[in-house]
């Protein structure tokens, strides 16, 4: 009996079966991960621009909280809080305790109005809430500013150097829509909307410091799509605003695409040369076999060390003896004596110099020695072989280096941190000013803006949405880049493997 | 048979066996070469030639000339040693790093192993086809000319009127005729290996070496390659490596018998295949061992 059984488990091994399994298991444990993660961040980033109706409620102790919910948690009250509360929350309370085992609903409110009240945000839990104690007051307004943040309140009238213009809330709003949406640059001065905020009491302000106006609460549809759509030309277009947790991401991008164009274009030379070298003249030898091991170990060097190094010698040694020759007389002013995108490109091409070397070594050992040995056959020289023969049959493969090396240099950015990634740079580094491409400039990219803003924040809860799409942003540059690579080779590939006949 | 004759084959057989074992133990036999061969004009002329990969030795003392303008086969079990022959003509054997030869051989005037020879040059002056196509991932079209690209022709109707004739030659114009800008990649094995072909004679070599250029091909494309090489006689002289007994005595005026790495007879195919100076050639020739 027993014997049978192992008969049948070798049976099985041999079928290959449990390896099959396993290995299947392997897939689909790491396509979860893949799937949760990218979801994760999908959902969060498409999710964020979409607007959501502005609540007015108001509690049982008489507080009126006017705004957007942000998030909703459950939470374990402190013991004695019922105790503080008045006597109808306090029951209600008491309920939602007992029905919920313990623990409260709360949401987090964006209330703005950040110059009124100090704060961006104030958390309701659901028990102060009466019955009929939230509403959706249809002309409550989002106003996106240019600083301050947010503005939540009740459009009023429209104001023209303290003259009412309106006598109820459509016509301001008509009004608004006329000379803040309808209008060209600059928008007209002393206009102003004057809303009623969660206190009551009313608060101009000016149109131009409004970026953005709707009434979340009046939009169909359609409306709604607009302001999405809009909200995703501004992230994608513009200049960001209040420490870059409004507005758009539109410099970091510029930023993010050329510096990871700037290494590809200086790593793949070098990268190339440096296999060829090592695969098609080197004799072998001790030698060779240490700078091979050197550079696999390059690969396994931590990235802040070449941001270090990037920081000492492209910066301060190399930029520091340009400044010293052709731009002293701005000195102590560093010009290129300090980061700058071109220190940054060469940096990372630096650190992925290791992937582009490896993966051409090993496209260039896969080219059939006969087809060498056919060229060198015709009378060709070793160079015209390795042109015109070696290098077309690997090429594929070289692409392949270069997708990895793009993939890993724009996610990359800790050494940027160092070599020239800014929270903000006033100047994009390929502008219309003379000589049009400033290689010396430091700029923003999207992996620093993600740090920036998920940690370096002042408003961390207005900024968290950001993250989320900015990190959508930077996932879809680099797949849109490895898929521009990836149909570049297989172009390639078809070209020299043929169709099928 | 009568009982005499039987002992007497008998007999022939147990001295060859003893003769191939002896080579095989290292003895250097002398090449037997037809007096014919005197008359011919010569191209190549190898002389004592031996060659080491590392330690080993594939060849020894390998004497004998090749005809101009005619066509000479090289037979001989497998491994003993014919594409290392051929492939030591133009010096692709230099790209091996553990090679190691002795003795000299002439082109014309030239020692191929002499001092300051331009590889390079010498190689433009041959061509040669693999035993294993090797298409270059180009176009047909850039294919058949490379031996001219390299050498810097840029002529384009210089170029078209080559790769018309080296393809016509080939026998496979009337294939691609209409896709020359295609990748040779995506072709047939067959097709691959008369491409091959047609970029070895592309640049009307002076000698032209085949290393079992029709193992690959189909009955009809091996015909078609056969009367390349007769058209190819008196123009050019070939060296061709085979299997087929029949491909040889169809297409070749001389043969040469190697047998681990030694060259043990050479003469007129015909007398090599009806009437050999030695035994071991008929017997390998009529499929006794081998
Ligand atoms: N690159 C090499 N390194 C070491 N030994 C080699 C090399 N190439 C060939 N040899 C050896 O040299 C001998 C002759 O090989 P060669 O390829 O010339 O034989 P061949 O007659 O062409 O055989 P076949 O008919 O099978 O093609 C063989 O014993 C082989 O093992
Ligand atoms: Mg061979």
């Amino acid at each position: 009996m027993s014997r049978i059984r192992a008969n049948t488990a070798t049976a099985l091994l041999a079928r290959g079966e449990p390896m099959v399994w396993l290995s299947g298991g392997g897939l689909v444990v790491a396509l979860l991960m893949v799937a949760g993660l990218v979801g994760f961040v999908f959902w969060q980033g498409l999710t964020t621009f979409w607007p959501g109706p502005v609540l007015q409620i108001q509690t049982r102790d008489g507080n009126v909280v006017l705004g957007e919910v942000t998030r909703q948690e459950s939470f374990r009250p402190e013991p004695g809080m019922a105790e503080l509360q008045e006597k109808s929350a306090a029951r209600a309370l008491k309920e939602e305790l007992a029905g919920g085992a313990g623990r409260l609903e709360r949401r987090l409110i964006r209330t703005g109005n950040y110059e009124l009240t100090g704060e961006h945000f104030q958390w309701v839990e659901q028990f102060r809430i009466p019955m009929g104690g939230q509403t959706t007051p249809p002309w409550a307004l989002v106003l996106e500013r240019t600083a301050w943040g947010r503005f939540y309140g009740e459009l009023v009238a429209y104001v023209v150097d303290d003259s009412i213009l309106s006598t109820d809330s459509e016509s301001a709003w008509a009004l608004f829509r006329k000379n803040h949406d309808g209008a060209e640059d600059p928008l007209p001065e002393g206009h102003a909307l004057r809303l009623r905020i969660s206190t009551g009491v009313t608060h101009d302000v000016p149109l131009q410091d409004i970026v953005r106006a709707y009434a979340p609460n009046q939009l169909g549809l359609g409306g709604k799509i607009g302001v999405y759509f809009g909200r995703w030309f501004e992230f994608l277009t513009a200049e960001p605003r209040e420490a870059n947790s409004e507005g758009g991401v539109w410099p970091a991008l510029f930023g993010t695409v050329i510096m990871t164009l700037g290494m590809t274009i200086l790593v793949v030379p070098f990268g190339v040369m440096a296999a060829l070298y090592l695969r098609e003249y080197a004799q072998g030898g001790l030698m060779i076999s240490m700078v091979r091991i050197a550079i696999n170990n390059l690969a396994g060097v931590p990235s802040i060390v070449f941001g270090v190094f990037g920081l000492g010698f492209f910066s301060y040694i190399i930029g520091g003896s340009i400044d010293a020759i052709f731009f002293a007389d701005k000195l102590p002013n560093p010009t290129f004596g300090t980061g700058g995108i071109m220190w940054a490109s060469l940096t990372l091409a630096l650190m992925t110099l290791p992937v582009v070397i490896v993966t051409t070594e090993e496209a260039l050992a896969a080219v059939p020695n006969s087809m060498r040995e056919g060229s060198y056959a015709c009378g060709a020289s070793k160079w015209q072989t390795i042109w015109r023969v070696v290098l077309p049959r690997s090429l594929p493969g070289i692409m392949t280096g270069a997708i990895l090396a793009m993939a890993r240099g724009a996610g990359e950015v800790a050494p940027l941190m160092l070599v020239g990634a800014v929270k903000l740079a006033p100047e994009l580094p390929v502008d219309g000013v003379f000589p049009f491409v400033h290689p010396e400039r430091s700029f923003m990219h999207l992996g620093f803006h993600i740090f920036d803003l998920g940690f370096q924040s002042q408003n961390s809860e207005a900024a968290k949405p950001m993250v989320f799409t900015t990190t959508m942003l930077l996932m879809g540059i680099i797949l849109f880049l490895n898929g521009a690579a990836i149909y570049f080779r297989s172009h390639l590939t078809r070209k020299f493997t043929g169709s099928k006949f | 048979m009568t009982a005499n004759e039987a002992k007497e084959t008998q007999m022939a057989e147990t001295k060859t066996m003893d003769r191939l074992a002896s080579i095989a133990a290292g003895e250097i036999v002398e090449t037997r070469i037809h007096p014919e061969l005197a008359e011919e004009e010569s191209i190549l002329d190898i002389s004592d030639f031996n060659l080491w990969y590392g330690e080993k030795q594939a060849l020894f003392d390998v004497s004998m000339t090749l005809p101009r303008g005619k066509v000479t086969a090289l037979i001989g079990p497998s491994g003993c040693g014919k594409s290392t022959l051929l492939r030591s003509v133009n010096r692709m054997n230099d790209l091996i790093d553990t090679v190691r030869i002795d003795g000299s051989m002439n082109l014309g005037e030239g020692n191929i192993y002499g001092p300051g020879v331009d590889v390079i040059e010498l190689r433009r002056r041959m061509g040669m086809v693999f035993q294993k196509s090797n298409p270059f991932p180009m176009s047909i079209f850039d294919n058949v000319t490379y031996p001219l690209q390299i050498n810097g022709e840029r002529n384009k109707s210089v170029l078209r009127d080559v790769c018309e004739k080296a393809l016509r030659g080939a026998a496979l114009w009337d294939e691609v005729s209409d896709r020359l800008q295609e990748s040779a990649l995506g072709m047939s094995g067959g097709q691959q290996q008369r491409l091959c072909i047609a970029r070895a004679i592309a640049a009307e070599p002076e000698v032209l070496l085949m290393d079992e250029p029709c193992s690959a091909l189909d009955p009809i494309a091996t015909t078609r390659v056969e009367e390349l090489i007769l058209s190819l006689r008196g123009e050019y002289t070939v060296l061709i490596v085979t299997h087929n007994m029949q491909q040889a005595s169809r297409v070749s005026d001389y043969t040469a018998f190697m047998y681990l790495g030694q060259v043990l007879e050479y003469g007129p195919t015909a007398r090599m295949f009806t009437n050999p100076l030695l035994q071991e050639t008929e017997d390998y020739i009529t499929g006794r061992f081998g």
